[in-house]
């Protein structure tokens, strides 16, 4: 692709308005989780500051702002400032290649997935990063877990979304959205249903949530990774989370929930519809399964989720060949 | 030489009040606008000492729900938290890790000292005694106390409201006392004056 001058002015839009929408989704998620928690335990969760709590993570973020900056000490300060601020901008670029709507592409490209898996792994650098330079026991233990489990938790999740790239021959998010119809029964679920469920899985792992969520589990190792992280670090670790969350969503939506396409007037609400889905299913399982111990965790991957991808890409690989 | 003499060059620094610089930027509605975010996100450190952290626990559970008021977060790291709960008895042993975790919070922050062990030794002052810290203003300075043995979960929710108070000088909630209480004046049987208004008529 040539880089002319309207090309570049697209994408510096399309940066700008990623990052809006990355903030104003931490902002919903921040409310929608802590209400989602709140009503699975028979409370109504945030409810004073502001018409029934809306303005509740507003008031944190800014909170957040105004906190003490902290360098604790026989700190590493460039790794301890740069993590927080790494962890936040690969996501950036992971937004550009997803399909919103037919036309609402930021980046066209034909290797879309690759690049978005290619530099998902970046966020664990940032982890990395975080758990080294802090010089916190705590810090790096959480590290050294987050990097087993992102390694392992990628594995599957690439095989389980090789299998759709085989039936749609593209690894073009696009082209992937067009092979689907418009009906719930035209998408990817139905053909593929053991690869959507592994990608669950794997996405619950990737981005570290809950009931995976071993890198930050505060019973054994405090806050994990971002343990000495106070006021805006903390704040940057967070909104990557989210942003990170809403990413694998949208994949997740673009894969094998028909992407823009729905029942009626095809556009990109519908993708936002279904990435906001999967995202609440997330907080759903968040608060309704409890932490899994780690070799648990490794045990889930490597003898389960693994062979049964491997099986699953098998099968589809046969299946196409005959179909020919 | 003596057993207190410390070798040379390895005396203490005498204790020095921390400088604090005025602030660059001090516009009054500024300050105030982050004091009210401070008010309305208060994130308390989990920790709890003894029997008063069960009302901690039950304050942020259904039925009274520190939630409402944006205060359930409650951080598992120092760095991350506003808000202290000195909930139950503080025991000599435990006192250095209560002042280190103290100083390892950022800078706006809070302690309440909940129970009147945190206040001043409670049950557990008598003569002779010789494993608890009676009150914990010995250790750190304390904001807000808040009595009882243990202090009902209402008790606590309305020391995390006299904080908020510290901070911004309002109250956004009304008072116990303004709040009507349906106990305090029965109301009269209607039919009643009804019929003798009646029989009058
Ligand atoms: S004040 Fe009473 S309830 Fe609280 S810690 Fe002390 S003895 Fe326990």
């Amino acid at each position: 692709m040539e880089l002319t001058i309207a090309n570049f002015v697209q994408i510096v839009i399309a940066c700008l308005l990623i990052i809006a929408l990355m903030v104003g989704n931490a902002v919903i998620m921040v409310y929608i989780e802590r209400k989602a928690a709140g009503f699975i335990q028979r409370r109504p969760g945030p409810y004073e500051v502001g018409p029934r709590g809306t303005i509740q993570a507003i008031c944190d973020s800014m909170k957040l702002l105004g906190k003490q900056l902290f360098i604790p000490g026989n700190v590493d300060w460039l790794l301890y400032f740069l993590a927080p601020v790494m962890a936040f901008l690969p996501v950036l670029l992971l937004f550009l290649p997803i399909p919103f709507g037919k036309y609402l592409v930021a980046l066209k490209v034909d290797d879309g997935i690759l690049l978005i898996l290619a530099f998902a792994g970046l966020g664990v650098i940032s982890n990395i990063l975080a758990g080294w330079a802090s010089n916190n026991k705590y810090g790096l233990l959480g590290a050294a877990r987050a990097v087993a489990q992102s390694v392992a938790y990628e594995i599957p999740m690439i095989m389980a979304l090789l299998a759709v790239v085989f039936m749609a021959g593209s690894l073009n998010l696009s082209e992937i959205v067009e092979r689907q119809g418009t009906w719930p029964w035209q998408w990817n679920i139905v053909f593929q249903p053991l690869a959507c469920f592994i990608y669950f899985v794997s996405l619950v792992g990737e981005t570290n949530r809950a009931p995976f969520d071993l890198p930050e589990a505060e019973s054994e190792l405090t806050a994990g990774f971002h343990t000495e992280y106070s006021g805006m670090g903390f704040a940057l670790f967070f909104l990557s989370e989210y942003a990170n969350m809403l990413l694998v969503s949208f994949v997740c939506a673009t894969f094998f929930l028909g992407g823009y396409k729905g029942p009626i007037l095809d556009g990109f609400w519908w993708t936002f519809i279904k990435a906001y889905a999967v995202m609440c299913l997330i907080v759903w399982l968040r608060w309704t399964f409890p932490r899994v111990r780690f070799d648990q965790l490794l045990n889930i991957n490597w003898k389960w989720l693994l062979p049964l991808s491997i099986l699953n890409l098998w099968v589809t690989a046969i299946v196409l060949k005959f179909i020919e | 030489m003596a057993a207190t003499e410390r070798e040379e060059g390895t005396e203490r620094k005498p204790i020095t009040k921390a400088e604090i610089l005025p602030p660059i930027i001090n516009l009054k509605p500024l300050n105030f606008f982050f004091d009210v975010n401070r008010a309305m996100s208060i994130w308390p450190i989990t920790f709890g000492l003894a029997c008063c952290a069960i009302e901690m626990m039950s304050v942020s559970m259904a039925r009274f729900d520190i939630a409402r008021f944006g205060a359930e977060v409650f951080r598992p790291s120092a760095r991350q938290a506003d808000l202290m709960m000195v909930t139950g008895t503080v025991s000599k042993k435990m006192a250095p890790a209560l002042v280190r975790l103290y100083e390892q919070m950022p800078a706006p922050k809070y302690v309440m000292a909940c129970g009147n062990c945190a206040i001043s030794g409670g049950p557990f002052k008598f003569e002779n005694q010789y494993g608890i810290v009676e009150g914990v203003d010995n250790l750190v300075p304390v904001d807000v106390y808040v009595p009882g043995c243990p202090p009902r979960p209402e008790a606590i929710l309305e020391g995390v409201f006299a904080i908020q108070e510290k901070i911004l000088g309002i109250r956004f909630w009304p008072r116990p006392e303004e709040i009507p209480s349906p106990l305090a004046e029965p109301k009269k049987p209607k039919a009643a004056p009804d019929k003798a208004e009646s029989a009058k008529a």
